[in-house]
């Protein structure tokens, strides 16, 4: 037991030093296709800690959507855009301070909240979650969630072509 | 007809520790890449495309040129390294890391004997078709790293044609989960070896019968992934010389090819146990211990037949036009996999 | 637990042994291989030629509508694989509420055939 609690959480400071060194590279990079490759990185290292946390299903769908998908449509959007070679100095705006402001706010908040909710929640974890167990609670708790997804998706895609015609 | 699921280590493995056994799978899973994309290089590529064009191929190299492929692998050892200086280097020179990652975490999922697997997962194919798609990251970094225009649209023409193909493929195996009720691929081998047609259980019941059409779309979407004729549009070499591979030279040239092949090994691999029945051949039991030896040679037996389809394909038919391969994708293959799985899933439900 | 983090270790250290080996060949040639770049040698390739303006060209709209069809599609994927595996236990419910959020779907799939996002030009 206490042999696994080590390596989970040796492995568990690696993807944490990972992820926060590659969220800081994504946001303060000055190309905008810097900062989508260093996302990927992001987005690995929370799919390993979903890993670490047991639930599997989560963390291959986050590589086969995020990583997948969603990376290649925000690469996509800025090959669309802007996505010339080297640094792009209009990249770094002057209302920093503002976005900065902003994201400490929302940290903040979001911190505030998670443990104003969570934090005498321990989380035992002996079991890895089955891909059954989160199925089985997509396909009767939460089936009016899953039937709105299907809605929200149609309305991006919706979105997305008439911005898309001009004509 | 849920196959019992009931996998112990191998007998000689039992004993040794995890970092033994993974040792041994490591080697096993370098060889399964390397060994399978040689072969299919040698047999196919080298040979029976020579023999399609009436010539002989290499014949120097070894008995028939069989070493052909080594004098290669050393030319290209020795050639310059060119990195255009315009280029992103550090994208430049990760993208060919990225593609091959992907493909060896592809062979991470392959059964091959009863006890000779490298993991055993609950989520198995969806596991293997979430980081096959991490390859088109790679891909997409070697197009825009070049800073070249033939790069970039090759790039963008690939990403574009490898994510229209990766629905029917994903879809196309959603029929075979639905009938074996598992993801698992030992399980769905399993279920193949221990099925049986309207009571007849004389070869099992390789899906290959019952998913006719998902195995089609498979193979057709597979054909597409590996960007081989007739949907080699994104290396178009009359229009975009070698498309996001323009700038590669020398070793990195012959890293994305490595990865081309090894991934075309990989996915007849998994088509062949999704299909065909992967390791097992009719007539012995199932669980045999026998299987952990000739398993893996009969799934090497499978992946070439299969390999064969698609280099046969790529050497019969001319190129599609960039327009006519989003057409079959989005307009035939995903609506026809999406009936393909209806149906599979009435008769699922109604029997 | 530990079985199942000892999978996924394998998974990881498959990763690694990738990007060895390709890391391992790189070394090697390395070693082996002439390195006199020139001017004329690190120049991009454009059909022999020197290259004209800037490297990036604009891409296409239509790709970015084919990425968002991509996603669409792909988490229409990640509920179905659980759902195809479990089927069974689902039953007939599970049939027709998988057939709506599909149909749901594909209305988003027709509405771009019918505006014409699915034609190349």
């Amino acid at each position: 037991m206490s042999d696994l609690l080590v390596a989970q959480n040796v492995f568990f400071g690696l993807i944490a030093v990972v992820m926060l060194v590659s969220a800081v590279r994504c946001v303060t990079t000055r190309n905008v296709v810097h900062a989508a490759l260093w996302l990927v990185l992001v987005f690995a290292g929370s799919a390993a800690l979903f890993i670490l946390l047991g639930s599997e299903f989560v963390a291959v769908t986050q590589v086969l959507v995020y990583i997948g998908a969603i990376i290649v449509l925000f690469l996509f959007g800025v090959m669309l855009t802007r996505a010339s070679m080297g640094d792009d100095a209009s990249v770094a705006s002057e209302k920093r301070a503002m976005a900065a402001l902003v994201a400490v706010l929302l940290a903040a908040v979001m911190g505030l909240a998670l443990f104003d909710s969570f934090s005498d929640t321990r989380l035992v974890i002996d079991e890895p979650q089955r891909f059954g167990v989160v199925s089985d609670a997509i396909f009767s708790q939460y089936i009016v969630a899953f039937e709105a997804v299907s809605v929200l998706l149609l309305a991006a895609l919706i979105g997305a072509i008439v911005i898309a015609r001009k004509d | 007809m849920t196959a019992v699921l009931e996998i112990a280590p191998f007998a000689i493995l039992a004993d040794l520790a995890y970092w033994q056994v993974t040792s041994i799978r490591a080697i096993a899973g370098l060889a399964a890449v390397l060994l399978v994309a040689g072969t299919l290089v040698y047999v196919h590529l080298f040979k029976l495309v020579s023999f399609m064009q009436s010539r002989l191929g290499p014949m120097e190299a070894g008995p028939y040129g069989s070493l052909q492929l080594l004098a290669e692998t050393g030319k290209f050892l020795q050639k310059e390294d060119i990195i255009p200086r315009r280029a992103d280097r550090f994208v430049f020179c990760t993208a060919p890391f990225v593609v091959l990652v992907s493909t060896f975490l592809l062979v991470v999922v392959l059964p091959a004997g009863p006890d000779a697997w490298f993991i055993s997962n609950d989520l198995g194919i969806y596991l293997a078709m979430a980081v096959s798609s991490v390859s088109v990251i790679g891909i997409l970094m070697a197009g825009w790293g070049s800073a070249s225009k033939y790069s970039l649209i090759g790039g963008l023409r690939a990403t574009g044609q490898l994510i229209a193909y990766e629905l029917p493929l994903l879809l196309a195996v959603v029929g075979v989960v639905i009938q074996a009720e598992t993801m698992n691929l030992q399980s769905i081998v399993l279920t193949q070896a221990e099925g049986e047609i309207f009571g007849w259980s004389g070869i099992g019941n390789p899906f290959i019968l019952t998913q006719f059409l998902g195995f089609a779309i498979f193979m057709i979407a597979l054909q597409a992934e590996l960007t081989q004729t007739p949907f080699d549009m994104p290396v178009a070499e009359s229009e975009l010389v070698t498309g996001y591979m323009t700038e590669y030279s020398g070793l990195r040239f012959l890293l994305f090819f490595i990865g081309e092949f090894a991934t075309a090994g990989v996915f007849s691999a998994i088509a062949a146990v999704l299909f065909l029945g992967g390791w097992y051949i009719p007539g012995l039991d199932a669980g045999s211990e026998l299987f952990n030896v000739i398993g893996p040679l009969v799934l090497v037996g499978k992946v070439v037949l299969l390999s064969l389809l698609i280099f046969w394909f790529r050497f019969t038919f001319p190129r599609f036009r960039e327009d006519q391969l989003q057409k079959l994708a989005w307009k035939y293959l995903i609506p026809l996999s999406l009936a393909n799985i209806f149906v599979t899933a009435v008769l699922k439900v109604l029997w | 637990m530990s079985e199942f983090l000892r999978t996924y270790l394998t998974v990881g250290i498959f990763g690694l042994l990738g990007a060895g080996f390709v890391g391992a060949l790189l070394g090697v040639s390395r070693i082996l291989r002439p390195s006199r770049p020139t001017l004329d040698k690190t120049e991009n390739y454009e059909s022999g030629v020197d290259p004209v303006g800037n490297m990036w060209s604009q891409a296409n709209i239509r790709y970015y509508v084919f990425a968002l069809l991509f996603v669409l599609f792909d988490v229409e994927a990640v509920f179905i694989f659980p759902w195809a595996a479990r089927l069974e236990t689902y039953g007939l419910f599970g049939l027709v509420e998988m057939s709506i959020f599909i149909f749901i779907l594909l209305l988003g799939l027709f509405y771009a055939w019918r505006k014409g996002m699915l034609r190349w030009i």
